[in-house]
């Protein structure tokens, strides 16, 4: 019996039972964007930067998933319009300023930008004043930068078992808090936990390393994110 | 409102990219030249911007003040980061790293401002028609000379890209040292053009001499003048343009202070604020704002060190020193000649450098006490450079204060402004003249503005004559297109 398949952009790709459309795609070397998707992490399709059309409906790949003969749309220009719409959003909600951040060249989000074709956002930049945390001895939050992608908040509980971050707030209003106290130094997070390498931007950042790695030698110096694969 | 019973001669630039600037020529109730103001709108917001920001991030932000030299913020900032970080004793290849990065900044910004700024009106006249007076003009009538300048400051970029990481606002200074060394791929090529930009260094410094020398008596008359010198300098009195101390000395070369550790700066060094401009007055405090004004940058670096311990470099500064007689010149003009001084300096300096197996080294970082305050010195190609900032405990910037060279020499360009509008003012009439000796006045300081208004050579002016109740007594307008 042959293996289940689906069609993506007009090609037919296996999938095994239990998948997600972007885990498929990914398996068969298209890359779908995505920003609050990590592997090892239950997925929670919230950013919906992985946005495709599965037979005719608007999904999030990430959470959706596969099934047989299912007809997928990932590149097509409403969808990447949508795509880019989503990150210039995350770009002017936020204050990010890529020129000074020691995660540049490290940013998902950054990276993103680039492989999207953002030069610069058509929408009001909204300038919101927002904190930096920086009580603890060897890690910092900067609120400037969150994306809200809750990927500090699921590792911290799901790989590092110790629910340091959780969100607090609503609407325009929502950020990311320690969850023991109002200031990081009050928390269980530690600098070794898995939840500061999960942070896709530059917003939960281990100190006094900043700027360590020359330019030239970063992960998106060379190679856009994703890879070179198919999809945008 | 000017309390005066005199006019006013404003001159106003009127596009912006590094700021705003504009001069205003007082005139007496006579109608005599009084006073100038030369006016830069420089924005010091980045010393608020830090406020809260981790102390790495600073070397990095504070760059962006500038695009012509924004090394010299990255290095000012992260030699006062290293001394928060108790690492002010570098590793021999982090110090070497970060002078190589300096001299091949020092280059290409010199290189920048005699070819693409100067030159014009060196070669042209002052008075020259300003449609022939530019790069452009200079790339038609002088070929050669147009591309060494470009293939000269293209040098310099290079040398700033391999050890910065970028040719502009790179990351290569992290507090405590450098995120890089030299590779041998990246050096070889910088060493294949060596002679050659050595050889281009001796012939503009030859070219400055001259022009010098064959103007040296009408040059005296232009916007020139007695004044204080400041400048760092090694421990055995040599020009050294990264690090080392305070040097002040007065118009006939007798230090007022010297070997002045950076940390005590403001123990000698005061600021005034005036209500008139954004832009502070720095002054000697033991002089005091009347008399304690001081000039910065080429000149006041080669009047002010003892030596010069490269060659070829200390040869031309003893001429120089002997046309001056000995003292300070105090030329405005001999800016130029200073200038490229120090150009053919900073490739004496690479070729050392390119040539020093540290460069090699893997031994980047250093760390050692924390400190939660510092300041570092750095002399940029415009002049001296102060960076003071003070850190707290949890690692974030409270306090920031910058003195840039161009705010040093604030009054110095005053009174050179001052002196050539008395010469060329007639009456009330603001002539094309006097706007193009201004102009050169201006720019032999090189203030930030000059590259933001005249890379083209046509400063765009918005000349206003009113009297002392501001009515509208005559206006000049020339755009950008002359």
């Amino acid at each position: 019996m042959s293996e289940p398949s689906l069609i993506l952009d007009g090609r037919e790709i296996p999938f095994v039972p239990g998948q997600t459309i972007l885990q498929a795609a990914e398996d068969a070397g298209a890359w779908i964007p995505r920003l609050c998707h990590k592997p090892g992490l239950e997925p929670c399709g919230s950013c919906r930067v992985c946005v495709v059309r599965a037979n005719g409906r608007t999904v999030s790949s990430c959470t959706f998933p596969a099934s047989l003969g299912m007809v997928v749309e990932c590149d097509t220009p409403d969808l990447l319009a949508m795509r880019r719409l989503i990150v210039e959003m995350l770009f002017v909600e936020g204050n990010h300023f890529c020129m000074s951040c020691e995660k540049s060249g490290h940013c998902e989000l950054q990276a993103l930008g680039y492989r999207l074709g953002i030069t610069a956002p058509q929408l009001e930049y909204q300038f919101p004043r927002r904190e930096v945390d920086a009580s603890h001895p060897d890690i910092l939050i900067d609120h400037n930068r969150c994306i809200l992608c809750a990927r500090c908040v699921r590792t911290s509980r799901d790989l590092d078992g110790k629910e340091a971050f959780a969100f607090v707030g609503r609407g325009p209003h929502k950020r990311i808090a320690a969850s023991a106290g109002s200031r990081l130094r009050d928390t269980s997070a530690d600098v070794s936990d898995r939840a500061i390498d999960a942070c896709p931007v530059g917003a939960l950042l281990r100190k006094r390393v900043g700027f360590s790695v020359p330019v030239g030698r970063r992960p998106y110096d060379a190679v856009p994110i994703g890879g070179q694969e198919v999809g945008r | 409102m000017e309390a005066t019973s005199g006019r006013r001669v404003v001159i106003e630039p009127v596009t912006r990219v590094e700021g705003h600037g504009k001069v205003t020529i007082l005139l007496d109730a006579e109608g005599h030249v009084e006073r100038a103001r030369f006016h830069v709108v420089e924005f010091r917001g980045f010393e608020r911007f830090i406020q809260g920001r981790p102390y790495w991030e600073v070397p990095v932000a504070v760059q962006r003040l500038c695009g012509i030299c924004p090394v010299s913020h990255h290095l000012a900032a992260a030699k006062a980061m290293d001394r928060i970080v108790g690492g002010e004793k570098l590793t021999p290849t982090a110090e070497k790293m970060r002078r190589l990065m300096h001299y091949g900044q020092t280059f290409q910004s010199h290189a920048l401002h005699f070819f693409h700024l100067a030159s014009p009106d060196l070669l042209f006249g002052f008075g020259s028609d300003v449609n022939a007076r530019h790069v452009l003009g200079v790339a038609a009538k002088h070929p050669d000379l147009a591309r060494q300048g470009i293939l000269m400051r293209r040098y310099g970029q290079e040398i700033i890209r391999v050890t910065a990481g970028k040719k502009v606002h790179g990351t290569g200074a992290i507090p405590g040292g450098v995120n890089k060394n030299l590779t041998l791929a990246e050096r070889d090529p910088l060493l294949a053009e060596l002679p050659q930009m050595r050889e281009w260094a001796q012939a503009t410094v030859k070219l400055a001499r001259e022009y010098t020398l064959a103007h040296v008596d009408s040059l005296g008359g232009f916007g020139s003048f007695p004044s204080n010198h400041m400048s760092l300098v090694r421990a055995d009195g040599a020009l050294d343009l990264y690090d080392g101390g305070l040097r002040a000395v007065d118009a006939q070369g007798r230090a007022i202070f010297d070997h002045v550790d950076p940390q005590r700066y403001l123990e000698f060094i005061a600021e005034e604020v005036k209500p008139w401009s954004y832009m502070k007055f720095p002054f000697v405090r033991s002089l005091g704002p009347e008399h304690g004004w001081y000039r910065v940058g080429p000149l006041a670096r080669v009047n002010a060190c003892t030596f010069i311990d490269t060659p070829l470099a200390e040869a031309e500064r003893r001429v120089f020193m002997e046309v001056a007689g000995g003292r300070p010149s105090p030329l405005t003009m001999a800016y130029h000649w200073a200038r490229m001084i120090e150009l053919l300096h900073a490739i004496e300096k690479i070729d050392a450098l390119l040539h020093d197996p540290d460069l090699q080294g893997t031994d980047l970082v250093v760390r050692g006490e924390r400190r939660g305050e510092a300041v570092a010195i750095v002399e940029a190609p415009r002049g001296t450079l102060f960076h003071h900032y003070k850190v707290d405990e949890n690692d974030q910037v409270t306090m920031a204060n910058l003195i840039v060279s161009t705010t040093s020499n604030n009054e110095p360009m005053n009174r050179a402004v001052a002196s050539v509008a008395k010469t060329f003012l007639d009456g009330q009439e603001i002539t094309e003249g006097l706007l193009n000796h201004v102009e050169v006045a201006i720019r032999a300081y090189d203030p930030c503005l000059s590259c933001a208004t005249h890379a083209l050579g046509q400063m765009p002016l918005d000349v206003e004559l009113r009297d002392a109740e501001g009515r509208l007594v005559a206006r000049r307008v020339k755009d950008s297109r002359g």
